[in-house]
C-alpha cells in the first residue's frame, strides 16, 4: 500500500520535483559564493558608526548601507545623476568591487519558486514541495521497514543495483530533503498567507526630531553601540532635510536615529513570528549558513538520481507483474492458491502451479494471502506460496494475513501446503513462511504437505516440490517454471582447463568471449568494449542448455572488464547443463545471460577479506582476488580433493600470492594422508581469524550447502570468545554466502 | 423667475469653479531593462522641503515589501488610508505604467515636487529615482530616472 502510494506520488510529481531540486542545488551555491567575496575576519569589533565614518570621504552620496547574512557590506549611493552599489571592505572602507545580483541566479530563483510562471507557478511549486515531503516520509518508512526497524537503520542494504542506489542515496539525503521540503512548504504557505503574516509592526515615525545641525555620522551614539555583526541596514536621511532621520535595522529590531543628537528616537523589537520566519528562511536558503546550504544542495541533487532510479524500479516491477488466466471463483474452486509476494516473482511460481493444475482439470482459485477467506465450500486442498520481506517481515500481499488468521474462530477444513521462497544468505531465510506454517499449526489447520522452501527461485527445487504435490494429488503434476530472464547473448568458448578426473571430480575452467565481429563497431572499439554484457565477479551467468528453456546458473569468476566470461564447472553424472558444458570444444557456442548478484561482493575499505570455498566454489573467489588491484588483505581458505589432480587455479593463485593480490593461501585436501576439510583448517587457525575479525574482516563463502553449514558452525566457534556469532556478522553484512 | 435665474447662475458658478479647482493628471513611467523581477513603485507629492504630502500611486501588492520604498514609506507611515484605492500590480522591466487621477489645482505651480521611489527584489532600493517640480512648464517633458526608471512624464 505504502509502495503504491510512494510510486504514484513519485510519478505524478517527478518533473516538478526534479526541477525544484536541480534549481535549488544551484541556488545553494550562492551563500558560499557571496561569502567568498565578503571580508569578514576581524570585523566583529567594528561598530556601525565606525563603518559609516569610513565611508564619508569615499562615498559622500551614500543613501543606504546593508550587511547581508554572508557578512558582505554593500553601500548604495548616488553620484550626480547616477546611482551605484559597491561591495565594501569594512576594515578600511575601501571598495572591493561593484555589487550586482547575477541575472542567471535571478532566473534560477524564479525557476525554483514559480517555474517562471508567476503566481500559478508558485502554487505548483508549493504543491511540489508537499509531494516531496510525502515522498521523503513514505520512502523513509519503507526503508525503515525494509531494514527491520529504527535500530538497524545503518545496516547495509542489499538488492539489485538500482534499488540499492535508490535506497542508499535516499538514506543519506533523507534529513536534508525533509528540511528543504518542509521549510519550502512553510515559505510557500507564507506567500499565500495560509499562515498569519510574520511581519512585526514598523516603529512609528518619531513625533519629535531635534532639527539641529546634523552631526558627523561617526559620532552618533546610537550607532556606536551597534556592532557590525548585529547590523542589517542603515538608511540615510535626505542630505538637506533638517527633519530627516536615519533608519536602522539590526537582527533584533528596527528604529530611527536623530541625525543631530544621535539618539535612538523610536525602536521596535522583532516579535517571535518574525524571528521564526527568519530562522526558517535561513534554513531553507542557507543564507548566513553556507555550509548548511551546501549540504542541502547536495541532498537536493539526490532527487534527480532517485527519480531516475525510482521510475526504472517501478517500470521493471510493472513489467514483471503476472496475470493469472482461468482463475475460478473462490466458492467454486477445488484448489486454492494464496500468494505472499513483494516483488512479483512469487506470483510467477504461483502462475506456473495454477496453470499446471488447470491443465489437469482442477478448478483453481489464486489470490493474494491478504484475501484469505472464511469459507471455501468446494475446496479440497490449499497452497500458500510466500516470500519474506526484509528482516523476516510479511511481503506486501500478505501483510494482513497473520492478523486475519488470528481473528478466525473457525478455520476452513482444507489441508494446506506452505512453500516458502527466500535466499539462504539472509539470516531470516523464509522467516515469514515459517511463521505462517507455525500459525496454521497453532490454529489446528490440517496439513497437506510438510513445509518446504525454495532457495533463490530455483526452478529445479520447485519442480521437485511439484513431484511431492503429485503424490498427494494422485496425478502427475509437472511444474516447469520458466523465470522471465533477459535476452541471451551467444558466447564462444575460447579456452578450457581441465582438472580432477583422477579423483572422480572432473572440473573445468571455461573461458568465453563474444563471437568475432559482434563488437567491431566504431563505438565499441572507441570504448574498448569486449562485446560482453556488463558483469562483475560474483554475479551469475544463466546458461540455457540446448533443448531446455530452464537456465542453470553459475557464479562468475571474472568481470566483464577482464575481457572474458569465466566459470568453473564440475561435471555431475546426471547434470544436463554441466554435461553439455563439459562436452564443449574450443569454438563451440552457448546461449547465456547475466543475473546480477550485487550482495556477493567484497566490501570496499581496508578491512581484511576472508574467502572460504570448496570445489568449484573457488570461481567467484578467484575473480575477487584477480581484481584486487588495490591489494587489500585477502585470506583464502579452499578445500579440494588432491593437490595433484584438482588444485583448481593453482598456478594463478601462486602468481597472485607473489604480486600480493592474495595475502595468504590456505588450501586443504581431503584425499591425502591426514586429509582435512576446509572447516577443519578454520578451527585450526582460530587465533589468527579472531585477529582478522577484530580488524573488521568480512567473510565471503562460496560452495555447496553442506560445506557452507559446516563452515558456519566452525566460524561460530571461532567467534564465540569474542562474544559474537555468524548471525550478527550476517546482519552487519560481514558474512555473505553464495551456496548451491 | 428671478429666483430661478439666481439659482442657475449659482449652480453654473459652482460647476465652473469646481472645474477650475481640479483636473485629470496622467503620470507615465517607463522602466529600463534592469534585469530583475517586477518593480515596486511609489509616486507621491512632497512640498518644496521634501516633506511628504500625498500618495498618487503605489505599484506592487505585497505589503511586506513596501518598506523598501523608503522615502514614501517614511512619509506616509505606510498607512492604508494613504494609498487606499491608489495601488496596483508591480511593473515588469521595460514596461510602462500609466496612471490617471483627479488632482486639485492647488498642487500645480505651487512649489510641490513629484517623487518616485522604486525597489526590486534582491536589487538596490532607489529612494527618489525621479524628483521633479510639479509645474505647468514641466508638462509632457520626459525626465530621466536614476534607478530603474527610463523616463517619467506627466501631463494635464
Amino acid at each position: 500500500m505504502l509502495r503504491q502510494f510512494h510510486s504514484l506520488s513519485g510519478l505524478i510529481a517527478t518533473l516538478f520535483v526534479v526541477l525544484l531540486t536541480i534549481s535549488g542545488a544551484v541556488l545553494s551555491l550562492d551563500p558560499l559564493l557571496e561569502r567568498s567575496q565578503a571580508k569578514i575576519a576581524g570585523t566583529s569589533s567594528i561598530s556601525v558608526a565606525e563603518l559609516a565614518g569610513k565611508l564619508i570621504t569615499r562615498y559622500p552620496g551614500t543613501e543606504q548601507i546593508q550587511r547581508h547574512p554572508s557578512g558582505s557590506i554593500i553601500v548604495y549611493f548616488t553620484d550626480g545623476d547616477q546611482t551605484g552599489a559597491d561591495l565594501i571592505n569594512p576594515l578600511t572602507g575601501a571598495t572591493i568591487g561593484a555589487y550586482s545580483s547575477s541575472p542567471i541566479m535571478v532566473w534560477i530563483k524564479n525557476l525554483h519558486r514559480s517555474y517562471l510562471l508567476g503566481t500559478p507557478g508558485r502554487v505548483v511549486a508549493g504543491v511540489a514541495a508537499f509531494f516531496m515531503l510525502l515522498l521523503t516520509f513514505s520512502g523513509a518508512v519503507m526503508l525503515i521497514n525494509r531494514l527491520g526497524g529504527w535500530r538497524h537503520i545503518f545496516r547495509p542494504i542489499q538488492g539489485p543495483f538500482k534499488q540499492r542506489l535508490h535506497t542508499e542515496v535516499g538514506r543519506v539525503a533523507v534529513l536534508g530533503l525533509i528540511l528543504s521540503a518542509s521549510t519550502g512548504l512553510y515559505m510557500s504557505a507564507m506567500t499565500f498567507e495560509l499562515i498569519p503574516d510574520y511581519s512585526s509592526a514598523e516603529p512609528g515615525f518619531p513625533t519629535h526630531v531635534d532639527g539641529g545641525v546634523p552631526a558627523s555620522i561617526d559620532t552618533l551614539s546610537a550607532l556606536k553601540v551597534i556592532p557590525i555583526t548585529e547590523f542589517r541596514e542603515l538608511v540615510y536621511p535626505y542630505p538637506d532635510d533638517p527633519m530627516g532621520v536615519y533608519s536602522i535595522t539590526t537582527d533584533q529590531g528596527s528604529g530611527f536615529v536623530d541625525q543631530a543628537t544621535g539618539q535612538l528616537l523610536s525602536y521596535q523589537a522583532y516579535g517571535n513570528p518574525q524571528k521564526l520566519y527568519e530562522f526558517i528562511y535561513m534554513l531553507h536558503t542557507g543564507e548566513g549558513l553556507w555550509w548548511l546550504g551546501l549540504l542541502l544542495g547536495l541532498s537536493a541533487l539526490a532527487v534527480p538520481l532517485m527519480a531516475w532510479t525510482g521510475i526504472q524500479i517501478w517500470w521493471s516491477r510493472k513489467q514483471s507483474a503476472t496475470t493469472i488466466n482461468h482463475n475460478s471463483a473462490a466458492r467454486l474452486a477445488d484448489t486454492i492458491i494464496l500468494v505472499g509476494s513483494e516483488s512479483n516473482s512469487t506470483w510467477g511460481f504461483a502462475k506456473t502451479l495454477h496453470d499446471a493444475l488447470h491443465r489437469l482439470g482442477f478448478q483453481v482459485h489464486t489470490a493474494p494471502m491478504n484475501q484469505l477467506g472464511h469459507h471455501y465450500p468446494q475446496a479440497k486442498r490449499m497452497f500458500m506460496l510466500t516470500a519474506t520481506y526484509g528482516d523476516g517481515d510479511a511481503p506486501a500481499s500478505a501483510n494482513h494475513f497473520l492478523t486475519r488468521l488470528a481473528k478466525m474462530t473457525k478455520t476452513p477444513d482444507v489441508p494446506v501446503a506452505v512453500l516458502g521462497f527466500g535466499d539462504r544468505q539472509f539470516p531470516e531465510f523464509c522467516q515469514f513462511a515459517k511463521e505462517v506454517e507455525a500459525a496454521l499449526i497453532t490454529k489446528g489447520w490440517p496439513q497437506l504437505l510438510p513445509f518446504e522452501t525454495i532457495h533463490r527461485q530455483s526452478p529445479q527445487e520447485f519442480s521437485r516440490w511439484g513431484q511431492a504435490v503429485s503424490s498427494v494429488l494422485d496425478k502427475e503434476l509437472t511444474l516447469v517454471h520458466i523465470p522471465a530472464h533477459p535476452a541471451s547473448t551467444t558466447l564462444t568458448l575460447v579456452e578450457r582447463v581441465d582438472y580432477g578426473t583422477a579423483v572422480q571430480a572432473p572440473t573445468a575452467v571455461l573461458r568465453f568471449k563474444s563471437p568475432e565481429g559482434s563488437h567491431k563497431g566504431l563505438l565499441n572499439r572507441l570504448l574498448r568494449r569486449s562485446g560482453l554484457p556488463h558483469f562483475d565477479a560474483g554475479d551469475l551467468v544463466g546458461i540455457l542448455p540446448p533443448g531446455s528453456s530452464v537456465p542453470r546458473f553459475y557464479s562468475l569468476a571474472s568481470a566483464s572488464k577482464n575481457g572474458v566470461l569465466e566459470i568453473c564447472v564440475r561435471h555431475h553424472p546426471d547434470g544436463v547443463c554441466s554435461g553439455f558444458l563439459h562436452g564443449l570444444a574450443i569454438g563451440d557456442t552457448v546461449e547465456a545471460f547475466i543475473k546480477l548478484n550485487p550482495s556477493f561482493r567484497p566490501a570496499s575499505g581496508k578491512a581484511p577479506i576472508i574467502l572460504i570455498g570448496a570445489g568449484t566454489g573457488i570461481g567467484p573467489l578467484v575473480g575477487f582476488i584477480r581484481n584486487n588491484k588495490a591489494h587489500h588483505p585477502i585470506h583464502l581458505y579452499w578445500g579440494g580433493r588432491s593437490p595433484q589432480s584438482d588444485f583448481l587455479y593453482e598456478t594463478e593463485l601462486k602468481r597472485y600470492l607473489e604480486d600480493q593480490r592474495l595475502t595468504k593461501l590456505n588450501p586443504v585436501f581431503s584425499r591425502i594422508s591426514q586429509g582435512a576439510y576446509v572447516q577443519n583448517k578454520i578451527t585450526e587457525d582460530d587465533v589468527e581469524l579472531r585477529q582478522l575479525i577484530g580488524e573488521g574482516a568480512q567473510f565471503l563463502i562460496c560452495g555447496g550447502r553442506n560445506m557452507a553449514s559446516s563452515v558456519a558452525v566452525a566460524v561460530d566457534k571461532v567467534i564465540a570468545p569474542l562474544g559474537g556469532d555468524v548471525a550478527t556478522l550476517k546482519a552487519q553484512g560481514r558474512y555473505r554466502e553464495d551456496v548451491y | 423667475m428671478k429666483r430661478l435665474a439666481i439659482t442657475l447662475c449659482l449652480m453654473a458658478a459652482a460647476l465652473l469653479s469646481s472645474q477650475s479647482y481640479a483636473r485629470d493628471v496622467t503620470l507615465t513611467t517607463e522602466l529600463k531593462n534592469y534585469g530583475g523581477d517586477g518593480a515596486y513603485l511609489a509616486i507621491y507629492l512632497t512640498n518644496a522641503q521634501g516633506q511628504y504630502q500625498k500618495t498618487l500611486w503605489v505599484a506592487g501588492k505585497k505589503l511586506k515589501y513596501y518598506k523598501h520604498l523608503s522615502g514614501w514609506a517614511r512619509g506616509s507611515g505606510q498607512r492604508k488610508s494613504e494609498y487606499d484605492g491608489l495601488s496596483g500590480a508591480s511593473v515588469t522591466e521595460g514596461k510602462t505604467l500609466t496612471v490617471t487621477l483627479d488632482l486639485p489645482d492647488t498642487y500645480i505651480d505651487a512649489g510641490f515636487q513629484l517623487h518616485v521611489d522604486t525597489a526590486v527584489e534582491d536589487m538596490r532600493d532607489n529612494r527618489n529615482d525621479v524628483v521633479v517640480p510639479f509645474t505647468s512648464e514641466g508638462v509632457d517633458k520626459p525626465n530621466n530616472g536614476r534607478g530603474y526608471i527610463k523616463t517619467f512624464t506627466y501631463s494635464f
